[in-house]
């Protein structure tokens, strides 16, 4: 098959099967995608930035944990240091790209948790209506009332610090927002037709819920925890700051910048590069939430 | 037999306090294999007296039988729902946006409790004039009528005796509201099915109906036979300001 | 003269299967006078009525040889004279007044804001204008209607509302889209007659968009039937009924009688000729 027939097949109005029809519309979904530039900036940062966590022990010039006093504090472009050295003279450019790994390990994780969390919690309550909806919310709204970090900062102290806590931790405080956002959702898709038609045929609310609802509500969630990332990445690397998420000598972003910060007057990069690289990932982050947006409307026809 | 017999019905929305009544005192029935109309303009509570039947509305009073079966409350068993269905008025709020024809058809079989789904999926389509060719699109691939017309194959899954049509109409194009119509003619013959219709349009339920009851601020103020109404001479003031208004001068 | 000169109008969608035409060479000529545009859904007729106004959003693109207005090309303006043309000069009423008034603004406002935006005049005199308005478009209580907002009120009258409201200007044509489908039919005729009565008082054009065919016949001069973007036959209003277009007739075929009793109705077969004639000149 060739690439134009290939394409024709996909964009077809008349699929043939079911994964046919599946395909054509996923591809449909990714040509809006792929027409708005800026999320296709957005998609490559965070391509490069996995590929960047894949392989870090083949790009990364020095070990990211071998200290070297002598050349402590280097700036940028030195010599065998691109990006410099910090107080302990470890490789900064090589500190960050073993940080990807961290970093990605974070999001992942907080993305798997709060977001499914919330999804459950905001269309059993929106669905269920009466007492249900009432005590499940009122619990999301104390959850919503503290500060984030605050509410963090008191789970990692009660826990203990480390990456798998801090992860819980902002896990913990991320999905009242996604339940509120799955319940109004859920409110709206109750009182439509297709709902209806569906109740009479007999169907009982788990399928309505996980067949019928949760389909339309996971893309404004996935656009939603896209935008997300960014908040989430900066709590994990608050925490960090604060010292109570990754711990030295592990090379996470937020941690290097609170290392960094006894130097910053004098050595500016040591706060700077990692700083830098939190705000790049966040804007990709957001850049591709834009996108997301457009191309995953379920009342877009495509056209 | 009679297929739906409804006496006294209430239905109101709201509580105690700011209750509103939305069916007043309603009593019809229809026969088995009859077409029977509801008529009135928006909100005169005629589709309301379908989503009381159906369970979609909890708060209603009075007596509902279907094929002789008192029903009571907002729950419906399984029998029910291979008994009666409904099409909706919106053929483009009907549809799941993110379902395919085919899934729609499937999880409805499945859900009744038929086996050879495929099969049946075929024939469904083939019943409503739609063919394979539509068999894996989605609602946004079709027009209005070919939506309504899976609407009509989902309602018709269960083999139903009796369907309560809401406007099924009323939003499409008067070329592909011909076609639909003639659709559930020739499906009311070959299924023997009992219609109960609501629209506004009193040329349609004229078409479609042997009777019909006029409804206005939730009561029904006269039921007739079509027959009546074609001769022009309904009993009711209310039916009459109706019948002048729809019909065009030049006709 | 005429009021509006519409020569070989084209409206595109630029979509990935390519371009859709949604309006294939139109033209057309509108005196003081009450002209009809009927089809289905998807015959291009309300886009017509958007393109004159330049309300197609982008990426959908006009192109004319010219929509004149008086002499004036409205493709040659401006957005900010086109804005001026909006409302002061062509008027449109919309489908369904709720999406149409805003509604945290009492009606009384919306109305004198609309008197306001094109006088210079104290604020007792519009209030006393947006009244009159209402009077005209057969409000009953136009006092307390004015102090209500727009979900306070029922459909009929809310698009009474709208028609006052796009009155207020004085505008030379009044564009009506749908303007009744909405309403119910009792409520129907009453509204298409005061928008009648006005249009006709003031020597207004009126170009009245629907697709039923008998709301057009009673409430228009002239009518243009409308098929894939392109016009198929023009008629006199009162002649409708013996159109010769197949695809006219197949319309009015279709459409249940109270008056003889059938068991099925008559469908319309397309032809796919009808698609490629070229426009008929309105």
């Amino acid at each position: 098959m060739s690439d134009m027939t290939l394409r024709q097949w996909l964009l077809t109005d008349e699929p043939t099967s079911r994964r046919h029809a599946r395909l054509a519309s996923f591809y449909k979904g990714w040509l809006t995608l792929r027409s708005n530039s800026m999320a296709m900036v957005g998609l490559a940062i965070l391509v490069a930035l996995i590929l960047t966590a894949i392989f870090a022990p083949i790009i990364a010039p020095h070990d990211p944990f071998v200290q070297d006093l002598s050349s402590r504090l280097l700036p940028i472009g030195a010599e065998e240091h691109l990006l410099g050295t910090d107080s302990l003279g470890r490789d900064i450019l090589s500190r960050l790209i073993y940080g990807a790994r961290i970093t990605l390990y974070i999001v992942a994780l907080v993305a798997l948790i709060a977001p499914v969390a919330g999804l459950l919690v905001g269309t059993v309550a929106g669905y269920a209506g009466g007492w249900v909806d009432v005590i499940l919310m009122r619990i999301t709204d104390i959850f919503l009332a503290f500060p984030r970090l605050v509410l963090a900062l008191a789970f990692v102290a009660a826990l203990g610090a480390g990456i798998e806590n801090a992860v819980l931790a902002i896990s913990l405080t991320a999905w009242p927002p996604y339940a509120r956002m799955a319940r109004a959702e859920t409110l709206t898709i109750r009182s439509t037709d297709y709902i209806n038609a569906i109740r009479l045929q007999g169907a009982g609310p788990l399928r309505i819920i996980t067949r019928h609802i949760w389909p339309l509500c996971i893309s404004s969630l996935i656009v939603r925890v896209t935008l997300d990332m960014a908040g989430i990445i900066l709590a994990a690397a608050g925490l960090g700051f604060l010292g109570l998420g990754a711990q030295p000598p592990s090379p996470e972003w937020g941690a290097m910048i609170s290392e960094g910060r006894r130097f910053i007057l004098d050595h500016w990069w040591v706060a700077t590069v990692p700083g830098l690289a939190i705000f790049t990932v966040s804007l990709a982050f957001n850049l591709l939430g834009d996108g997301l947006r457009d191309a995953l409307d379920p009342k877009d026809g495509g056209q | 037999m009679t297929a739906l017999v409804i006496n006294d019905l209430n239905v109101w929305f709201g509580l105690v306090h700011d209750r509103v009544a939305a069916v007043k005192g309603a009593c019809f029935s229809v026969e088995q294999g009859e077409s029977f109309g509801l008529v009135g303009e928006s909100g005169s509570g005629k589709s309301t007296i379908l989503r009381a039947l159906t369970g979609l509305v909890p708060q209603w009073s009075g007596t509902i039988e279907v094929e002789g079966e008192a029903l009571s409350g907002a729950k419906r068993d399984r029998r029910f729902f291979r008994t009666v269905q409904m099409v909706f008025q919106d053929p483009y709020a009907s549809l799941h946006p993110r379902h395919t024809v085919d899934q729609v058809l499937s999880e409805t079989l499945h859900l009744h409790g038929l086996n050879n789904i495929d099969k049946r999926v075929t024939e469904l389509l083939n019943d409503v004039g739609l063919g394979q060719r539509f068999r894996f699109r989605y609602p946004h691939q079709l027009s209005g009528g070919q939506r309504q017309r899976v609407a009509i194959a989902r309602a018709l899954a269960g083999e139903p005796d009796i369907l309560l049509l809401d406007e099924p109409t009323s939003a499409l194009d008067v070329s592909v509201q011909a076609e639909v119509l003639n659709l559930l003619t020739d499906l009311r013959t070959l299924r023997r099915l009992t219609f109960l219709m609501v629209s506004h349009d009193l040329p349609v339920i004229g078409h479609m109906c042997e009777r019909l009851a006029v409804m206005r601020n939730g009561e029904i103020v006269e039921v007739m036979s079509s027959e009546t109404l074609r001769l022009g001479n309904p009993s009711h003031e209310y039916s009459k300001q109706l019948l002048s208004a729809s019909v065009a001068p030049n006709q | 003269m005429n009021l509006l000169d519409i020569e070989d109008l084209w409206v595109r969608f630029p979509t990935r299967q390519g371009v859709f035409d949604a309006v294939r060479g139109v033209s057309f000529s509108l005196g003081r006078e009450r002209l009809g545009i009927v089809g289905e859904s998807g015959s291009g007729k309300s886009m017509t009525g958007r393109a004159i106004l330049r309300l197609i959003r982008k990426p959908g693109i006009v192109e004319a040889n010219y929509i004149n207005l008086e002499g004036r090309d409205l493709l040659r303006l401006t957005e900010r004279e086109m804005r001026e043309v909006r409302g002061q000069q062509i008027s449109m009423v919309m489908q369904d007044p709720k999406f149409s008034l805003n509604p945290v603004v009492t009606v009384g406002e919306q109305l004198m804001e609309a008197y306001l935006q094109h006088n210079s005049s104290p604020k007792a005199r519009a209030q006393k204008m947006a009244t009159e308005m209402l009077e005209n478009v057969s409000i009953r209580d136009p006092e307390r209607v004015m102090r209500a907002y727009p979900h306070e009120v029922s459909g009929g009258m809310g698009q009474r509302i709208m028609i006052a409201m796009m009155l207020i200007p004085n505008p030379k044509i009044l564009i009506a889209d749908e303007p009744t489908s909405a309403l119910d039919v009792s409520v129907q005729r009453q509204v298409l007659n005061i928008m009648d009565g006005l249009v006709k008082e003031r020597g207004m054009g009126l170009i009245f968009i629907s697709h039923d065919l008998n709301l057009v016949s009673e409430f228009c001069d002239r009518v243009l039937i409308m098929y894939a973007g392109r016009i198929v036959e023009v008629c006199k209003a009162d002649k409708l009924h013996q159109a010769r277009h197949p695809y006219t007739q197949g319309l009015l075929n279709s459409l249940p009688r109270l008056d003889e009793k059938c068991t099925h109705l008559s469908v319309l077969t397309r032809d796919p000729s009808w698609s490629e004639a070229p426009s008929v000149r309105g």
